[in-house]
């Protein structure tokens, strides 16, 4: 009774949770679109949308999508055979214990006329299908232990969940051998299901199962011929019609072997009791958990390949793409193929922010869109938000359909919004002389891995003449009806500052930010000297000394 | 004809912003016997080199040492990526403790950059490596009547001595390339300067202002479509011109070299991606 009051407790509390995580949907304020409509708005175009896509072709699109990209698993398969074969025996191990053997009295009891959960081929399924799972869940350890690029990352639930799961599988198996082994059980099995006082029959009994079925009694009970026999009728009579061979149960049985020794202990504790408890409760605490954390994939990851089935989010009404990205960012499994493959990997090698890779970026988006980040935090996110070369790879891998360029493009014009743009936007925020006396107090950040080759050089300087030349070829300039206006300075005038090592004044001045790169100063320079490189070098320190999302020492 | 392979290097933006390049190249390349190899590869460093040099060159590197692991030479359709990947070869080659710090951080992957990987563009690949008089004989359709400015870009010309593409002052790759296809390549003053796609989304004001003299220019020195060979450049001349178009000015077509050359070899336009530039160009009919 008490069991059953906490399944219902849990499924309720499973229930909830998904709800409130589907509210989130509509409530997510994620890119430009969603300050035209309010959450409200958002849920009646997405329920008045559905019937015009259930009743027409749109509906075979999804289920293609469902049938092969969540049933089949096609572009996990297709990424790597080794993932497939995990994640199908997770996925379907536990899918199916849950059907055949968690709900085996809701389902099977009614389709099947003698279901027993200790007959063929459900011992046999059970045990099958738990090692499934522990295959699987061997494969994501060792996966998550030893491929690059992900190995720094994992977080609590990408742990949690093996664990959760393992727990799960080991106490079932764990229980299934010790009710193998339990007397105890023999005995309530038989006044239950046999009722006979006849000690000589009951001891013919324990002979036979204590050969066949590995239940250990306190007093081992005789295994000759005569005793055996009748033990076979007796077992034949009352307790077949359940119970198959547990040669059947290929992980259980040897387990129980294994612990005999232990029998007697375990029987007098009624370990198997405690066992029975415990396997049901973690299952329940399973359950209740499933809508917080990682586990909730089950239901967002289905539903964001049939979305993202249907077209990128680009296509799709204003209303719609604030839903479709906060389903994406539930939808994550932190599989890290995305970062595997991300354009801009390798230069999280060089700058340290964790956030240049997808699939660190996207948790940070989903805290962003809560608001639930500090203004340093959302300073890196920036960063790694305009380090991001919107190459697209990331989407098209993605085995969940998020439609991560749609959400790195909407994060990024939020956080621009709000104001944190790249350099080229911060920079405007002060004038020269302010981040002149910025760059004079703050102290160096830590170690950086630019030493200034030419800035850091006065012999760079020695031979600029201020003949002009590199200003007369700038096309900025030229473009500029007032170059102090507009520039501060002309790139001439930066050579002199850095001639007379006032560096610290030509951080800020917009000349260095507005610089186009075409080196035209550089190539027409008549004294060589590297007038673009220079400039790019400012702006390097100026990235390094006074970019907010660098973290400064103390 | 013997089959050539190089390394394939599109770049982060043509996927997603002008997938018609990519379409455009590959058909020409299939035409003339080349195979491309398509390996994964990474951003080449150029739109980081604002913040971290190191993290340029160490992404740029990254891209070399994977080409010379598959004894390839590398070709790009895009101007910054290849003026990046050559900045790259040079300060690698200069600077020995920029290259061992990024030889450190390739090694992780079990990569080391070398020495002498072949960095191609586009361009110098049409005409070194294949030749005009070979571009020649495959023209089946020429542009006769057709006068193009050919726009140079900025960051393969220069600095010269670090790209190594053409004579930074006064480069004649292009028209070359231009007049195979059977079109006249016109004089144009302000041919060699920058497109301004560098400052686009950080100053668009002195972006646009750029990008307008050169279509001036383009239009008074007697052009009848722009031509490029660079992905920002095209971006810029394509996409940013057709979102500054007013309704009293015509906007002059930008079109990639790949998609002429591909037109003049009598490739279909659907192939070369002629539909998907903004500013649409018909080729005559011959």
């Amino acid at each position: 009774m008490f069991l059953t009051y906490c399944a219902y407790l849990s499924l309720a509390v499973c229930v909830a949770g998904i709800l409130w995580r589907a509210r989130r949907w509509f409530f997510s304020a994620i890119g430009p679109e969603a300050r035209l409509s309010t959450p409200g708005q958002r849920m009646v175009v997405m329920f008045t949308a559905l019937p015009g896509i259930l009743f027409s072709r749109k509906i075979w699109t999804i289920f293609k999508a469902l049938m092969l990209d969540v049933l089949l698993q096609r572009q996990i398969f297709r990424q790597s055979v080794v993932r497939w074969i995990m994640h199908m025996g997770i996925c379907y191990g536990v899918l199916s214990l849950i059907l055949v053997h968690a709900l085996d009295d809701l389902i099977l009891a009614d389709l099947v006329t003698d279901y027993a959960a200790t007959r063929n081929p459900y011992l046999f399924l059970r045990n099958l299908l738990g090692s499934a799972v522990l295959v699987g869940l061997a494969i994501a350890v060792v996966r998550r232990h030893h491929v690059a690029v992900l190995k720094r990352f994992n977080t609590v639930w990408d742990r949690a969940i093996l664990v959760i799961l393992a727990i799960i599988i080991f106490s079932g198996i764990g229980l299934e051998a010790t009710r193998m082994i339990s007397a105890s059980l023999f005995e309530e099995m038989v006044a239950d299901y046999w009722g006979s006082d006849d000690t000589e029959e009951i001891t013919a009994l324990k002979s036979f199962w204590a050969q066949q079925f590995h239940v250990v009694f306190a007093t081992p009970p005789p295994l000759d011929a005569s005793h055996l026999d009748t033990g076979r009728q007796l077992h034949a009579d009352y307790c077949a019609g359940c119970h198959s061979s547990v040669r059947a149960a290929f992980v259980a049985l040897p387990l129980a072997k294994a612990i005999t020794p232990m029998a007697a202990i375990f029987d007098r504790m009624r370990i198997d009791t405690w066992l029975w408890y415990f396997h049901y409760l973690a299952s329940c605490l399973a359950l209740a958990v499933l809508p917080f954390g990682k586990l909730f994939h089950l239901f967002s990851v289905p539903l964001s390949l049939a979305v993202s089935s249907l077209g990128p989010a680009v296509g799709q009404r204003p209303e719609s793409r604030p839903i479709r990205r906060a389903m994406g960012l539930d939808a994550c499994t932190h599989c890290g193929v995305c970062s595997r493959h991300c354009s801009v990997t390798p230069i999280a090698t060089v700058i340290s922010n964790a956030t240049i890779l997808p699939s660190e970026k996207i948790a940070e988006v989903g805290r962003l869109a809560r608001d639930q980040l500090t203004i340093q935090r959302r300073w890196r996110l920036s960063q790694g938000s305009r380090t991001c070369t919107a190459c697209g790879r990331c989407s098209d891998l993605c085995p969940s359909g998020i439609d991560l360029q749609d959400l790195w493009s909407a994060s990024t014009a939020d956080l621009n919004r709000s104001g944190y743009p790249g350099p080229h936007g911060w920079i405007r925020n002060q004038s020269v002389e302010q981040w002149a006396d910025h760059a004079r107090e703050e102290i160096l950040a830590p170690a950086s891995t630019d030493r200034p080759r030419f800035t850091g050089n006065p012999n760079t300087f020695w031979a600029c003449v201020q003949c002009t030349t590199c200003t007369s070829v700038c096309p900025v300039v030229a473009a500029s009806d007032d170059p102090r206006r507009d520039l501060d300075m002309t790139p001439q005038q930066v050579m002199n500052l850095m001639r007379l090592e006032l560096k610290d004044l030509a951080l800020g001045c917009r000349m260095v930010w507005d610089c186009v790169t075409c080196y035209k100063c550089q190539e027409h320079c008549p004294q060589g000297v590297p007038v673009a490189d220079v400039l790019y070098e400012l702006r390097n320190e100026a990235c390094r000394r006074l970019d907010p999302a660098v973290p400064k020492k103390d | 004809m013997a089959i050539r392979t190089y390394l394939y290097f599109p770049g982060c933006k043509i996927p997603r912003f002008l997938p018609q390049y990519g379409r455009s190249t590959q058909a020409v390349m299939a035409q003339l016997g080349i195979a491309l190899d398509e390996t994964e590869l990474n951003c080449c460093g150029y739109p980081v080199r604002h913040e971290s040099f190191t993290a340029a060159m160490t992404a740029a590197a990254r891209n070399l040492a994977i080409a010379d692991a598959k004894g390839l030479p590398l070709m790009t359709p895009c101007k910054c990526c290849y003026g990046n990947l050559k900045h790259a070869d040079y300060w690698m080659r200069l600077d020995s403790g920029l290259r061992r710090q990024v030889n450190a951080t390739l090694a992780a992957e079990g990569l080391s950059w070398r020495e002498d990987t072949p960095i191609h563009h586009l361009l110098t690949v049409l005409d070194a490596d294949v030749g005009s008089r070979r571009l020649q004989m495959l023209i089946s359709r020429p542009l006769t009547d057709l006068r193009v400015a050919a726009h140079y870009g900025c960051h393969a010309l220069r600095p010269g001595k670090i790209t190594q593409f053409d004579n930074p002052l006064s480069p004649t790759i292009f028209e070359r390339l231009v007049a195979v296809t059977g079109a006249t390549a016109v004089e144009w003053p302000l041919r060699l300067d920058c497109c301004g796609h560098p400052l686009w989304e950080k100053n668009n004001r002195f972006s646009t202002a750029l990008m307008a003299n050169k279509i001036v220019d383009a239009r008074q020195s007697g052009a009848q479509v722009l031509t490029t060979a660079c992905t920002y450049c095209q971006l810029q001349f394509d996409v940013v011109q057709a979102e500054q178009a007013s309704a009293s000015v015509d906007p002059l077509p930008a079109v990639l070299y790949t998609q002429l050359l591909g037109i003049a070899m009598g490739l279909p336009p659907e192939i070369l991606g002629l539909d998907d530039n903004r500013i649409q160009w018909i080729p005559d009919t011959p």
